[in-house]
């Protein structure tokens, strides 16, 4: 059958089982914008095509599906670089496809031409120039096939607009009802060597200081009940990154939480005194291991990833295994099961653990009646007042560590964030995509107000498009966290971080863009105004919270020191010696 | 791109690619991304018409060579790489010069060229352009010794390699 470009690229999206891209048109992409009306899929009109990414990613985040997004060349590319390094660094699924000139301006400088392929080259998966109608099917179905497969991550389809308009003879192509996909240079290989399994289970048998180290990996893997099991079967503690809270329930008595710059001081100082670390989807980031060469130095490393380029990029590790996440603990299991869980005594490591988590607890001072809402102590309110289910978003700064912190994770899938790239901005269009995604579960955005102040037009479309997220503001009036650093680092100079205490007025904005707005100033509102915006249904909810400015995330690791030297709130200082 | 003589701390690496456009761009960005140097770099087409063979000669104390390779093997253009080890593989590289040479030293350059194997290509008043071809040593070697003459201009190719075959003694 004959078709054009344009109908081959949305057919071809529909035969990936796509339901729901984010996107806005314009004039490269326009042929591919029409047969839209007439396709099953929804597509989301955003107001800036970050958003369109930053909505794509949190879809993929909460559905586990590959997120879509397309816009038109030119700076509709260029607003789509950072969803897409984003995406590179947390490892998330989506495809973007970008509008570009007709194939013979390629190169002239033509009206909104970019480079786009070349631009996106180093923060893409891998990215494709189609310059053939014929060749969209297939590309299309490579695409996905990239980047779900494997370590998931971004693939850009950049569309020259001759192929896909109708009115060029260069559009023209015979659509088949299945294409083959040839890509001789890819080859994902998932299982496990068995032999690896065999040391990394003696290693785990005959540790006396073990520590799980999860990392986003089990998520992409779909591996938290296998975690689970060995968690159980092992007896062996949890600390769970940034990218993979809510992989181990927090709840559990295993779970020692969150490690890293940020991380409780329980998570920090029993890796950093682990004689074996089981990594498990994790890549020793900078802010997981703080100064390297004094990073857990007495501990062995097995180290379990899809990519076998992060085996020894960083740490050296005793026993490398390249292969699926919840392939590698499923052999684990199997093999413990058939020859008993373990020989180590490990009574003496488990009480200098429950000592730390005793002395050490996630703490802040309750605010005094002239002070301002403790940010803490928002989260905490709305993490009790809300669904074991909900799904959080967070933005990038004080609030998001604070939001990891004191939110409980019990359930994969539920924490959504920028850990790699730490993009601000990101929380309110990546809750959109998740309650598009999900459509039943609550959706919070935990924001900041320097971040909100990046991207909250997008509430304008969750109004439009009837997403009804709702966004609990902790708005301090500072770029909290780069505050924080000069409080810290610099004499408490505070250079270019004070943002203002009236402008903009957060909730005439919100009701603006057809939200319901709150503000809340007194800790005797907060739970009011939670409960009152969990009723609201039919429309984006926002919550102002102003909180206090002077407020400190504790505890710390300050940059380039290593993981002994925590930084602890002022009242855990005696217990330090 | 220096003719200092390298030592063995260098790995020839030959990167099978698809045949495509952009391609080699893709390759050499990601050395560019990950601070991986490269010494030479020599792209062409191979016996099957869909892939190009780069030889990549890589400073291996820049980064592991194992990372090298698994960070290029993860695009996806890429099909196939080859670690060779030095000894295991015949390497060879072409020289074009360009020499100053007074009328009276010229047989001298030339015996000298035909002891090292190469070839004279053209010959002007007082400047002759010379080919060699060799293993890199080899070529390092002829070119220290061309410089007291005075080069004029230079051009190597880097290097391209093959994998030794058992029998073959070098
Ligand atoms: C796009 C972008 N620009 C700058 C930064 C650097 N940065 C990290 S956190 C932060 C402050 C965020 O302020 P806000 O959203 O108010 O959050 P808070 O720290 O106050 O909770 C800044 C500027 C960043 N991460 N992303
Ligand atoms: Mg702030």
């Amino acid at each position: 059958m004959k078709t054009d470009g344009g109908q081959a690229l949305i057919r071809s999206l529909e035969r990936e089982g796509v339901e729901v891209m984010f996107g806005l048109p314009g004039g490269a992409i326009l042929p591919v914008y029409d047969p839209i009306i007439d396709s099953k899929i929804r597509h989301i009109l955003v107001r800036h095509e970050q958003g369109a990414g930053h909505m794509a990613e949190g879809y993929a985040q909460a559905t586990g599906k590959p997120g879509v997004a397309m816009v038109t060349s030119g700076p509709a590319a260029t607003n789509i670089v950072t969803p897409l390094c984003d995406a590179y660094l947390d490892s998330i699924p989506m495809v973007v496809i970008t509008g570009q000139v007709p194939t013979a301006a390629i190169g002239t400088d033509a009206f909104q031409e970019c480079d786009t392929t070349g631009i996106t080259a180093s923060i893409t998966k891998h990215n494709f120039l189609v310059t053939e109608a014929q060749d969209i099917p297939q590309v299309i179905k490579e695409a996905f096939h990239i980047a779900t497969t494997g370590r998931p991550g971004p693939v850009l389809v950049d569309i020259p607009k001759d192929i896909v308009d109708p009115n060029s003879p260069r559009s023209t192509l015979e659509w088949e009802d299945s294409v083959e996909i040839d890509l001789p240079g890819y080859k994902v290989d998932t299982s496990v060597d068995p032999e690896a399994i065999q040391k990394a289970v003696e290693l785990i048998q005959n540790a006396e200081r073990p520590i799980l180290y999860i990392g986003g990996g089990i998520l992409k893997s779909r591996a938290a009940e296998a975690l689970l099991e060995l968690a159980e079967l092992t007896g062996i503690h949890v600390v769970t990154t940034l990218m993979a809270r809510g992989a181990f329930p927090d709840s559990h008595e295993l779970c020692l939480g969150m490690p890293g710059m940020h991380g409780n001081f329980t998570a920090v100082t029993a890796m950093q005194e682990s004689d074996l670390l089981v990594t498990l989807g994790a890549r020793f980031d900078d802010r997981v291991t703080g100064k390297l060469d004094e990073f857990a130095v007495n501990a062995k490393i097995i180290h379990v990833d899809i990519d076998p380029a992060e085996l020894g990029k960083v740490r050296q590790p005793d026993v490398p295994i390249q292969g699926d996440c919840r392939t590698a603990i499923e052999a684990m299991l199997s093999v413990l099961r058939a020859s008993g869980s373990s020989d180590a005594d490990r009574t003496a490591w488990k009480s200098r653990v429950s000592g730390w988590q005793e002395r050490f607890p996630l703490v802040y001072e309750p605010s005094t009646p002239e002070q301002a809402l403790k940010p803490q102590f928002v989260i905490e309110k709305l993490r009790d007042a809300t669904p074991s289910d909900t799904i959080v978003a967070s933005g990038v700064g004080q609030h998001q560590m604070w939001a990891s912190q004191y939110w409980t994770f019990n359930h994969p899938y539920t924490w959504i964030n920028s850990g790699g790239l730490g993009t601000m901005g990101f929380s309110i269009p990546a809750a959109i995509g998740a309650k598009v995604g999900c459509p039943e579960k609550m959706v919070w955005a935990i924001d900041g107000d320097g971040c909100f102040q990046m991207t909250a037009q997008e509430l304008v479309t969750a109004r439009v498009e009837n997403i009804p997220i709702k966004v609990a503001l902790l708005n301090n009036s500072y770029l909290g966290m780069v505050r924080q650093w000069q409080d810290m680092f610099y004499e408490e100079r505070h250079s270019e971080v004070f943002l203002s205490k009236e402008i903009p007025d957060y909730k005439g904005w919100a009701e603006s863009m057809g939200c319901f707005a709150m503000r809340v100033e007194d800790p005797e509102e907060v739970e009011e105004a939670i409960a009152q915006a969990n009723e609201i249904e039919d429309r984006p909810v926002v919550i102002d919270f102003r909180t206090a400015a002077e407020e400190k995330v504790y505890p710390m690791v300050a940059s380039g020191t290593g993981n002994s030297e925590v930084i602890v709130p002022p009242s855990q200082e005696n217990e330090i010696r | 791109m220096s003719a200092e003589p390298k030592g063995h701390r260098d790995h020839i690496l030959v990167v099978i690619v698809e045949n495509k456009s952009g391609v080699l761009a893709r390759v050499a960005s990601l050395f560019a991304r990950r601070a991986f140097n490269i010494q030479s770099l020599a792209v062409a087409p191979t016996e099957d018409d869909h892939l190009s063979r780069i030889t990549i000669v890589v400073d291996g104390e820049s980064a592991p060579i194992e990372q090298v390779v698994n960070q290029l093997d993860k695009l996806i253009n890429v099909v196939d790489i080859q670690d060779l080890q030095p000894g295991h593989a015949i390497e060879r590289e072409l020289m074009l010069v360009t020499v100053a040479v007074e009328p009276e030293h010229r047989d001298d350059i030339v015996e000298q060229l035909d002891r090292a194997g190469g070839k004279v290509m053209s010959v002007g008043t007082d400047s002759m352009m010379l080919s060699l071809v060799g293993d890199p040593d080899h070529i390092d070697t002829f070119e220290n010794l061309l410089r007291p003459f005075g080069i004029i201009e230079i051009q190597r190719t880097g290097r391209v390699a093959l994998a030794n075959l058992d029998e073959t003694i070098e």
